[in-house]
């Protein structure tokens, strides 16, 4: 869909040379990923059943907008951010804090103000508010390149972590926000799994569509210049700091409406959903999915996601050692790719 | 004789600057061309080849030093560019040709003297430069490998907002670099050098330019390419009318292209005239191979 399919007229070619033919096997390691994962997808879903599907596909549906909005600036524009998780945090807290009606009185813990605001009406003030962070921090950030950029967006990961800690008078640090509410539209409330599921689907769609658009228009390759050739770029006359600054915010909104989804979803949030490590693993999916390519970060999140669910069912594995045992899975995963195929699954371009 | 000429140019331009160093130079320009288009004429009486351009300096570098650090790359270099003319930036390395450039389009640190525009000064802001008319193609090609060659060409006009336009100009670099028309949805990284080298230049002739500023167009190409970029310049300057300056480290090829050239030597105009004149002057052997007195044995 958003990769080449421009495999196929070597097909004939394999017939008589079979040099082409080992080519075209190789190159169409893109199909293979993309049959095997779904496959893996479907069985999964039927081996666990219906109830099971549900959930993976919300939680799928949650990276992804996260991978595909954080390749827009890692993949697209060259910008290697490790600092994402940040926006996904102020957009699950911003809806928590102002759609939660908890009684923290009765928790006999500290309170915070409650607003009590629909779901609806929190979530657009989360998207605006990183979007604002974004302008403060990207127009900072856009003084640095490479690895400088790396470092200091991996300032702003902790800094954001350390602010929900601390700021305890908002977001009640290691306590959490309970009770965030549930999507509602009119007297339609989103409080089943299945219509959870679909909410989340919309969104994902929306992000994906936008994406996209932005990717094909002349915006799209003008941030594609800037990945190959930043100083070239400028030389045209293109003032590459407004384009990376806005793809930068566009970003961050769309992982700051992933973040609301998220504390909907669950309900309750704590700082350590937004540790630096989440951050990272971000980052490996956009990498395994492939840079510059929407459907690969979609692919990637989709193996992502049944590498941590499905470590639940290695029979022998004891379940205090999933958690450990998943990112030591997808630290080996993204070592062998990184030897046998940097470009990620589907992606034509190397970090 | 070329070289009074030179002189004469400089002399004048100090007593202009002491009247009046903010005002306009076209006027100042014009008063000058008196005793320099004699010069000229007779110059051309003695090789056909060079046609004398008159009037006023479109471009006009006036004492402009760029230094990177402590490091100076160009002190007080003063030049100038008249409309249709090609004139040629030559010097070794290290002599800050291609600074003159980055100066000229705002990519250098420029610490002191201005840049004119037509007698208006230019911003140091690459993107206000840019709307003039002005054109830079980049030393060493700089083409964007994973845009096709249709992508690159549109990349050279940001602020053309018309589409037919687009297409309109596009078709007429195609029709320049029949090449480009090829291949025109292959990625530019699946192009030779010498038709990256064409690539580069008609992106640059996208903005439909007044002034294309030229860096080192035949850097690492074969030298029946290199003729062929020589070429190409001179069909741009004759077919489309536009001005070009072109840095370059190829002497003798460049020389029977171009109006003039200016020679630098570690920061400095050292020299300024005709193709004729310089090949009349030792001025070459000086500059590249260091005065003929002060040469150790190995260097001749």
């Amino acid at each position: 869909m958003f990769t080449g399919s421009r495999r196929l007229p070597g097909l004939k070619r394999s017939v008589r040379d079979p040099g082409a033919f080992i080519r075209l096997a190789r190159s169409n390691l893109e199909l293979w990923a993309n049959l095997v994962i779904i496959a893996w997808a479907v069985t999964f879903a039927i081996l666990q059943g219906t109830g099971f599907a549900i959930t993976l596909g919300t939680v799928f549906a949650i990276w992804a907008i996260l991978a595909v909005s954080l390749n827009l600036v890692v993949g697209f524009t060259g910008l290697l951010s490790v600092g994402h998780i940040g926006f996904f945090g102020i957009g699950a807290y911003t809806v928590a804090v102002l759609t939660s009606n908890a009684s923290y009185e009765q928790l006999r813990t500290e309170a915070i103000p409650t607003f009590g605001w629909p779901f609806f009406a929190a979530l657009p003030v989360g998207v605006v508010l990183a979007g604002l962070t974004a302008v403060a921090v990207g127009v900072v950030f856009n003084r640095f390149r490479d690895d400088i950029f790396v470092l200091v967006s991996f300032g702003f990961a902790i800094i954001c972590f350390n602010v929900f800690l601390n700021a305890r008078a908002v977001t009640r640090g290691a306590f959490g926000i309970h009770e965030v509410a549930k999507p509602q539209i009119g007297g339609w409330v989103f409080d089943d799994e299945l219509s959870f599921l679909a909410l989340a689907v919309v969104f994902l769609l929306v992000v994906v569509l936008l994406s996209w658009f932005i990717v094909t228009s002349s915006f799209g390759r003008v941030l594609t210049a800037i990945r190959e050739d930043e100083r070239a770029t400028e030389v045209f006359g293109y003032q590459v700091t407004h384009y990376k600054l806005t793809v930068w915010v566009l970003s961050a909104m769309m992982a700051a409406a992933a973040g609301g989804l998220f504390a909907s979803w669950t309900t309750f949030i704590d700082p350590n959903s937004f540790v630096l490590l989440e951050s990272i693993l971000l980052v490996s999916i956009v990498i395994l999915g492939g840079l510059a390519t929407i459907w690969g970060s979609l692919l990637g999140a989709m193996t992502f996601v049944l590498l941590e669910e499905g470590m639940r069912f290695v029979p022998g594995l004891p379940d205090q050692y999933v958690g450990q045992a998943r990112q030591v899975v997808l630290g080996v995963l993204l070592v062998l790719l990184m030897l046998f195929r940097p470009q990620g699954l589907l992606g034509r371009y190397r970090l | 004789m070329r070289r009074r000429s030179w002189l004469s140019l400089r002399s004048s331009k100090r007593t202009w600057e002491s009247s009046d160093p903010a005002g306009p130079i076209v006027n100042d320009m014009e008063e000058q061309n008196g005793p320099s288009a004699i010069t000229r004429e007779n110059g051309s009486s003695a090789d056909a080849e060079s046609e004398p351009l008159d009037g006023p300096f479109i471009l006009e570098m006036v004492n402009v030093s760029v230094r990177y650090g402590a490091v100076s790359a160009l002190e007080d270099a003063s030049l100038g560019v008249r409309k249709g003319e090609v004139v040629a930036v030559m010097g070794p390395n290290g002599a800050g040709k291609s600074t003159v450039l980055k100066g000229l389009m705002g990519l250098a640190p420029v610490v002191s003297g201005q840049v004119y525009w037509r007698g208006e000064r230019l911003t140091s802001a690459t993107h206000e430069i840019v709307k003039h008319g002005i054109a830079f193609v980049p030393q060493g090609r700089r083409l964007f490998t994973h845009l096709t060659i249709e992508e690159n060409l549109e990349m050279g006009c940001p602020y053309l907002r018309d589409r037919a336009e687009v297409r309109r100009r596009m078709d007429s670099v195609m029709e320049l670099f029949p090449v480009l028309h090829q291949k025109r949805r292959d990625l530019a990284s699946q192009m030779s050098g010498g038709q990256q080298q064409m690539l580069a230049l008609g992106r640059g002739l996208m903005a439909d330019p007044e002034l294309l500023l030229l860096d080192e167009p035949t850097l690492g190409l074969a030298p029946n390419i290199v003729k062929e970029v020589f070429h190409t310049i001179a069909v741009i300057s004759d077919r489309l009318g536009t001005t070009i300056m072109v840095v370059e480290h190829n002497i003798k090829g460049v020389l029977d292209i171009v109006d003039r050239a200016y020679i630098l030597d570690t920061g400095r105009i050292v020299f300024e005239g005709t193709p004729t004149a310089v090949r009349e002057t030792n001025i070459l052997a000086e500059v590249f191979l260091g005065k003929v007195q002060q040469a150790g044995p190995d260097e001749q």
